[in-house]
This record gives C-alpha cells, sequence and structure tokens, in this order.
C-alpha cells in the first residue's frame, strides 16, 4: 500500500464544514483563537458571516454555543482536543450534555500525534471525559473520507456529538463510495484468529498489521470502530464470538477510551480475553509525530508483536 | 409607572415571595436569601418587561432569560407559576423526587425556562449566544440574564462579557444582584468583586446602579437599556439578601437553607401581612 494519499483529519474537518456551509444556512462555525489549526479557517474564508472567533476563552465558547443552538442554530465549536474537552469539560457537561443539546464539538490535535508541542497539548483523555457523559455521541474518524462522512452524520445528527481529529496526516485507506453510519463499526478485514478494534490513526496500522500477521498464519479481523459512544455492540460480541480474542487500539490512554468501552461490553455480556493498546496511563512528550507513535507502541510493529504472543 | 401598576407589581413580586417560601418549605432545601432580593427583578422582567407567552413558552420570537445564578431558581419558578406557565400549588414539589421542578433551572422539564443553569459563570456566556443567534438570523427579541455577586468571582463571567462588548450584543442586558453576601460570608470579605460598575465599563458595557427593589427605578433603567445601541447593557441592582422575610434579611444563612415549620409559619404571616397592607 505504497504511495497512499495522506491527509490530516483536521484538514478534513475544515474542508466538510465548507461543503456543509455552502447548502447548511444554520450552521456556524465558533472557534477560540486557532481557526489556524483547527482548519475552520477554510471556512471562515469562506463564510466569514457564519464564523465567530471567541479569541482564547474556550468556557465561554462552549456555553455561547449552547445558547446559540437554543435558538435554532447548529454550531460547531472548534478547538484543541485538550481544551474543548479539557478545560471546558463541565461546560460541556453541564451546558450542552446536561440539556442535550443540539452542539457539535469538534476537537482536533487529539493524542500524541500532536508531536513536539509536548504532553500539555497531547490530549489522551478526551473520549474517556466525552463518554462519561450521558447523552453524548463519540466519533474519532479514522481518515479523510470517514472524517468528512463523520461531519455530515454529526451535523445531520439531532443531538450533542463530540468529534475527535488529528494534527498528523495519515493515508486515506477509504473509498470515495464509503458510507458512515453514527454508532456501526465497519469490518475493514475479516478473519477468524484474532479481532483488532480500533479507531483513529491506529485503524491503518491495524490493517498494515494484519497483513503482516498474515505472513505469520495468523489470520486477524480488523474493525474500524469510528463511534466509541455509542458502541456498536453487536459487532464487538460478533467478533469476540468469532475470534475468541480482541485487541483495541487507540491513540488515547487505556484508561476510559474504547479499550475499557470493549472490556465493560464482553466482561458482561460474553467474557474474552482482551489486549489493550494505547498510551499506559502516562503523558506524552515532545518529539516527531512519528517517532511518538513507534516509542508509545501505537504502531503496526507494536500491534504484530502483542498479536503473536497473544494467538500463541 | 403610575401608582396602580406600582401597587400591582408589589403584590405580585410579594406573591413570588411568598412561593419562594413555599417552594423552599415544600423541599425542605433550596436557596431562599438570593430568591428574595431578587423578587422585583424577576417580577418586573415577566409581568412588564419580556414579550413572553406563557401559553406557548417555546414560542420562537420570544425575549429570553437565563439564570445565570441558577441556585435561586425558587424566585424563578415562583415567577413563572405566577405568570401562568404551570400551577401556583405545583411549588411545594420543588425538588422532591420525580418533581419536574429540579432543584436547578431545567429547560427541558419546566416550561418558561430558556436555559438549564446552576454552575455559575456558565449562564451568562449561553446568554451571549443566544443574543449572538438573535442578530445573526435578524430577529428582535432581547435577552436577558440575571447573575450574582458572588457569582462574578467566576473567570468565564468575564469572557462572556468581553464577547459580549466585542459582539456589540445590544440585545443583550445582564443584572448584577449585588446583595453583598454569598454562602462564606460578605462578598468583600470573601473575594472581593468591587468595584463592580467601574469593572462592567471596562468591560465596555453602559451600566447603571440601581435599588433593586424600587419599580420604578427599575423600569427605568430596563427602558435606558432598551434604547441603548452598539454596546450590551448591565444594571447592577444594590439589594438585601432575603428581602421580605424579617430574619433572612442580611443573614448569609440564609443563602441555602430552609425554613423550618415554626420559621415557615412566621415568613408566611410577615409576606400575609404585606401583601394585606398592599392590597388594603
Amino acid at each position: 500500500m505504497a504511495e497512499m494519499k495522506k491527509v490530516a483529519t483536521r484538514d478534513s474537518y475544515g474542508a466538510a464544514l465548507c461543503e456543509l456551509g455552502a447548502t447548511c444556512e444554520d450552521l456556524v462555525v465558533l472557534d477560540a483563537d486557532l481557526a489556524g489549526a483547527t482548519k475552520t479557517g477554510v471556512f471562515q474564508k469562506a463564510y466569514p458571516g457564519r464564523h465567530y472567533d471567541f479569541g482564547i476563552a474556550e468556557a465561554n465558547m462552549i456555553c455561547a454555543a449552547a445558547g446559540m443552538s437554543t435558538a435554532g442554530l447548529v454550531p460547531f465549536a472548534s478547538s484543541f482536543a485538550m481544551f474543548a474537552a479539557g478545560r471546558a469539560f463541565e461546560q460541556v457537561r453541564n451546558s450542552i450534555g446536561y440539556p442535550h443539546l443540539n452542539v457539535k464539538i469538534g476537537a482536533t490535535h487529539g493524542g500524541i500525534s500532536v508531536g513536539e508541542d509536548g504532553a500539555s497539548h497531547q490530549c489522551c483523555e478526551d473520549f474517556a471525559l466525552m463518554r462519561s457523559i450521558p447523552g453524548m455521541t463519540v466519533i474519532c474518524p479514522a481518515d479523510d473520507v470517514e472524517a468528512k462522512a463523520a461531519v455530515k452524520a454529526a451535523y445531520e445528527h439531532k443531538g450533542p456529538v463530540y468529534l475527535r481529529f488529528g494534527r498528523l496526516a495519515v493515508p486515506v485507506f477509504h473509498g470515495e463510495d464509503y458510507k458512515f453510519q453514527i454508532g456501526k463499526g465497519e469490518i475493514v478485514k475479516d478473519g477468524t484468529d484474532v479481532a483488532i478494534i480500533a479507531n483513529g490513526l491506529l485503524v491503518y496500522e491495524a490493517i498494515t498489521a494484519a497483513e503482516e500477521l498474515k505472513a505469520a498464519g495468523i489470520d486477524a479481523m480488523v474493525i474500524n470502530m469510528a463511534t466509541i459512544k455509542p458502541l456498536d455492540e453487536e459487532l464487538v460480541l460478533a467478533a469476540a464470538k468469532k475470534c475468541g480474542k480482541i485487541i483495541t487500539c487507540e491513540e488515547h490512554s487505556v484508561i476510559g477510551g474504547l479499550g475499557e468501552a470493549v472490556c465493560s461490553l464482553l466482561s458482561e455480556k460474553l467474557p474474552t480475553p482482551v489486549k489493550r493498546i494505547g498510551v499506559n496511563d502516562e503523558f506524552g512528550h515532545s518529539g516527531p509525530a512519528a517517532a511518538l507513535l513507534k516509542q508509545f507502541g501505537l504502531s503496526s510493529e507494536h500491534i504484530v508483536e502483542v498479536a503473536k504472543e497473544f494467538c500463541k | 409607572m403610575q401608582n396602580s401598576e406600582k401597587k400591582q407589581l408589589q403584590i405580585t413580586a410579594c406573591k413570588v415571595r411568598m412561593g419562594v417560601i413555599e417552594s423552599t418549605y415544600g423541599a425542605k432545601a433550596g436557596h431562599p436569601g438570593g430568591s428574595l432580593s431578587a423578587a422585583e427583578v424577576f417580577t418586573y422582567l415577566y409581568f412588564k418587561e419580556m414579550n413572553i407567552d406563557p401559553k406557548n413558552p417555546k414560542w420562537e420570537d420570544r425575549d429570553r432569560f437565563v439564570l445565570s445564578k441558577g441556585h435561586t431558581t425558587p424566585g424563578l419558578y415562583a415567577t413563572l407559576a405566577n405568570r401562568g406557565f404551570f400551577p401556583v400549588e405545583d411549588l411545594p414539589t420543588f425538588r422532591h423526587i420525580d418533581s419536574y421542578l429540579q432543584g436547578h433551572p431545567n429547560m427541558n422539564t419546566v416550561p418558561g425556562v430558556d436555559m438549564s443553569t446552576g454552575s455559575l459563570g456558565q449562564g451568562i456566556s449561553t446568554a451571549v449566544g443566544m443574543a449572538m443567534a438573535a442578530k445573526h438570523t435578524g430577529k428582535e427579541n432581547r435577552v436577558y440574564t440575571l447573575l450574582g455577586d458572588g457569582e462574578i468571582q467566576e473567570g468565564q463571567v468575564w469572557e462572556a462579557c468581553m464577547a459580549a462588548a466585542h459582539y456589540k450584543l445590544d440585545n443583550l442586558c445582564i443584572v448584577v444582584d449585588n446583595n453583598g453576601l454569598q454562602i462564606d460570608g460578605a462578598v468583600d470579605t470573601v473575594m472581593s468583586p468591587y468595584p463592580i460598575v467601574n469593572k462592567l465599563e471596562a468591560f465596555g458595557f453602559q451600566v447603571q446602579q440601581i435599588d433593586g427593589h424600587d419599580f420604578e427605578a427599575i423600569e427605568a433603567a430596563f427602558a435606558k437599556a432598551r434604547e441603548t445601541k452598539g454596546v450590551p447593557s448591565a444594571i447592577v441592582v444594590k439589594t438585601t439578601k432575603g428581602k421580605g422575610v424579617s430574619y433572612m434579611e442580611n443573614q448569609a444563612g440564609w443563602h441555602g437553607k430552609a425554613p423550618n415549620d415554626a420559621e415557615y409559619a412566621q415568613a408566611m404571616e410577615e409576606l400575609k401581612a404585606q401583601l394585606a397592607e398592599l392590597e388594603a
């Protein structure tokens, strides 16, 4: 799969908003002085009258988005994951989640692939925070095609949605005909020995790992679980039943994210051995994104290693 | 303001105060002090100032009110009930399990509540969003929000004020209930928010300071706010916490405490006497 086109999903976010902007008059985009980085700047340029900057004041932006939504607008409030889900957690919880308002949170720069900025900006807790809010939908798309589709699905969905995008350009493996549906996982590759359930940039790593595992005689299933909440329970249970072993992969703490969501489900409905690949209860640090991903075990090599040991 | 109208508003404010006592007594919990201090502001907004329809609480073009100091729910609920949004008889179910009258304002269960609030500092930001949305969609409705003088210690309040001035939200009027007390004591000994007027002026508001129990002053202030163009308005109302119930007045201890049987009886007796005098 060499020579694949690479796009950062934050760019997909900006592009999708621009596309939606052409027909969706009620869509407004909010930023907190990061329009250049969240890539909503392209929307701002195309639709200046529908873009509002709140300056470096995420708490106010999140609650203002809530207020706008009560008047029928569909706000996409944008910032880095650290500040949208982290700093403004309680605003999201009380002013958007509790009244179940129709606000979309576009959080870019999720995970450690933020790179050089280091731990202060590498949010590996957002899935945990956002999925703890009743009624919140949490999505982390895997590539450009899925990210654009997720933005459109979020717009059409009535209720709060948290969308996590990345800073790093990642391979675009979906075809343009790919159909995304909130709450539905995607079997990227079928298999029988172990099911690798991943989201975000780890999906492509899992696909690569599955190819290597094939050479080693291990037939791995790869599932893209872009929607962390609501979890596609049916698909997880079917994969567990078929493979008997699950590996979860996410660019997030092993605490509170996809891995724990899968474990919670399986422990109650179909106890199955699970290995979780993620950030192991530690902070990230500065460095090039690709080097960090390798160092923290968020790579196809590490998935292969874990799968081989698991399938011995 | 004609005397008859003023008297009618005073009568309503007294009934709102009775509703505050009925609901907090019924709940055996809640926040009477800051509800009583704002009774005139609540009354004026819902009976004179705001363009609303109790028969159609979700009417698209209505004026909005956000109770940023959400703990003073008893004051808001008593006002909404007296205005006809729901039966006054339901007030004693406040905070009961399975009652629609939740402990803090809930926009999804209580008719007439425009925003769920309770966590201090957030309501004013939602009001800013509502005012921005009105301007964005070319609507003429106005947005009001009531803050506590303790609440303005929250940094988010000033983020919201900055945005209100930046976006020239002259359809927004914020009211600060300056009753001088918060849970731990006097606001200026806990963490002084003063000078409130100068701060709001520095943030770009057209600011007025008035007696928050004087309907004529309230009317004049809201009229001036309505005429103000290009900048948001703020009205700092000097009030007495616990106003109308002798033993609650100026007592920080009555911030978040319900009256017991004897205290309830005394409060109702005092308020009934005030009502009888007004109706005489």
